[in-house]
């Protein structure tokens, strides 16, 4: 309730800021809602909202895998971890911009380029949380699994997964607002659809009420996504932790 | 591979066996122990608190292989082990706990005799963390009995358990030892448990440690409670005599 509340104030705030100001630039929910609708009608904004989607997906999976393998094995080998360690803070402080634009030098601008290069953005944060949380898994549990030679699947669903999945979830829910960010900038700089593409276009009409509507419509999207998807997961990955006496 | 005297199921020499303490000075921990168990009997490593029974226990199961010496254990034996805290998967239930331990030609193995000597019936679908210790440390030994061992180590499985329920823990790992014929390894502190349950015991000195007595204990079944107090007794002189020399020289 306190929630709803909050919003309906954010939202009250802005309609009086916008009268008050009465300025093109600075439309008001009123009129971001007509265009919302309009744009909703002619199909538009649900297209370009898949596109973007799709990308959002993509590359978050392939972070998402990728990060876990590499960081499970930077967690569990003291020397790969010597070993790969530079070549992550290389890459932690690389400017997502740098990674967009090689990305699209080298492998020119098609979808590919545009997905690996959000996903490489991603890739070093996911690296460094499951790292972590490969250092804490339990060694006596490691030694329980040796003595009665869990095979190496049977390992990883039941002992590496669960014990990981904290670790998981914490890089998944941070990773989700980055990449959504990443891929606006991606298809502003190289993609002929999306909603960056879009935001780019709006902006050179000046045409804040498009921008606004398509931002806000893919916040929503999102919070749809962490409450429907992400969170459910996460409730039935600690199911056993609630049922501690 | 099989030995000339054909039936030791397990072979252990351990020249020596040191570890690096957390500020990098070594400690020694077992120097020049030997140990021979026979195929289907029981025996229990006695000892001090620390002087070295878990690491003892942990090269014989193969878990640990950075020693000197030797561990023969021959045929592809199946290894059970109850660690000394039960070491179970708090994400899992007791039954996933104990199906999860299990090789892949006993997947579908009926657990219900099991279970209920082990009286964990009511508990199969509760997480560990539900548990108390001693119900924990039911399932612990029934994962891994289930595997249906050759080898079956205990790591004083019944410590800080209530007397009562240590008592009836250990009448059922007799009756299961017994059944099963597994060849067991049973270290513990507690003297008059190790008399009630073994055939053969081993004492253990301080670090580094090694076998200072090795004593073989009359058929089981002829053992009433007061032979067990009696022959506790008996063997506690020696052991202290035993003990007292160890280091002497």
């Amino acid at each position: 309730m306190p929630r709803f509340f909050s919003l309906i104030v954010l939202i009250a705030a802005w309609a009086v800021t916008a009268t008050l100001v009465h300025s093109r630039l600075l439309p008001g929910p009123l009129a971001v809602g007509a265009t919302t609708l309009a744009e909703l009608r002619s199909g538009e904004l649900p297209f370009q909202m898949a596109c973007t989607l799709a990308r959002v997906i993509g590359s978050f999976a392939i972070a998402m895998i990728l990060g876990s393998m590499a960081g499970y094995a930077m967690g569990r080998s003291k020397s790969v971890d010597r070993f790969a360690d530079s070549w992550l803070v290389v890459l932690i402080n690389m400017p997502a911009l740098v990674v967009i634009i090689f990305a699209y030098i080298w492998i020119g601008l098609n979808e590919t380029a545009a997905i690996l290069a959000v996903a490489i953005t991603k890739l070093p944060n996911v690296i460094v949380v499951v790292r972590e949380g490969a250092r804490a898994l339990d060694p006596e549990i490691d030694e329980m699994t040796r003595a009665f030679q869990f095979t190496g699947f049977k390992r990883i669903r039941h002992v590496v997964i669960p014990q990981l999945a904290p670790y998981l979830a914490a890089s998944s829910r941070s990773g989700l607002s980055i990449v959504w960010k990443i891929v606006l900038v991606v298809e502003l700089l190289g993609r002929p659809n999306g909603v960056g593409f879009v935001l780019g276009s709006a902006f050179s009409l000046f045409d804040m009420a498009k921008i606004l509507s398509y931002a806000i419509c893919f916040i929503v999207l999102m919070l749809l996504i962490e409450g429907f998807v992400v969170q459910p997961l996460e409730r039935r990955a600690n199911r056993w932790r609630r049922r501690l006496a | 591979m099989q030995t000339a005297g054909g039936d030791a199921l397990l072979e252990l020499r351990i020249d020596a066996k040191s570890y690096r303490s957390a500020d990098g000075t070594p400690v020694e921990v077992v120097r020049g122990l030997s140990l021979r168990l026979e195929a289907g009997s029981f025996g229990a490593l006695i000892g001090p608190s620390g002087c070295g029974k878990t690491t003892i226990l942990k090269i014989a199961a193969g878990l640990d292989a950075d020693f000197r010496g030797e561990r023969r254990a021959p045929g592809p034996g199946r290894l059970g082990v109850v660690f000394q805290e039960p070491r179970l998967l708090a994400w899992r239930t007791v039954e996933q706990n104990i199906r999860l331990a299990l090789p892949a030609d006993r997947i579908d193995v009926d657990l219900a005799d099991l279970v209920e000597i082990l009286g964990l019936g009511a508990h199969l679908t509760r997480y560990p963390g539900e548990l108390s210790l001693g119900l924990a440390r039911r399932a612990a030994i029934a994962r891994a009995f289930a595997v249906d061992p050759d080898f079956l180590l205990l790591d004083e499985p019944f410590v800080s358990l209530d007397e009562t329920t240590a008592d009836r823990l250990r009448d059922e790992l007799l009756a299961l030892t017994t059944r099963t014929r597994a060849t067991t390894l049973f270290v513990t502190h507690d003297l008059l448990e190790a008399v009630q349950l073994a055939d053969r015991l081993f004492f253990l000195c301080d670090r580094p440690t090694r076998i200072v007595l090795e004593k073989e204990l009359p058929p089981r079944r002829i053992r009433s409670k007061d032979m067990v107090a009696s022959l506790g007794n008996e063997i506690r002189a020696l052991a202290t005599q035993a003990m007292a020399g160890a280091h002497d020289n």
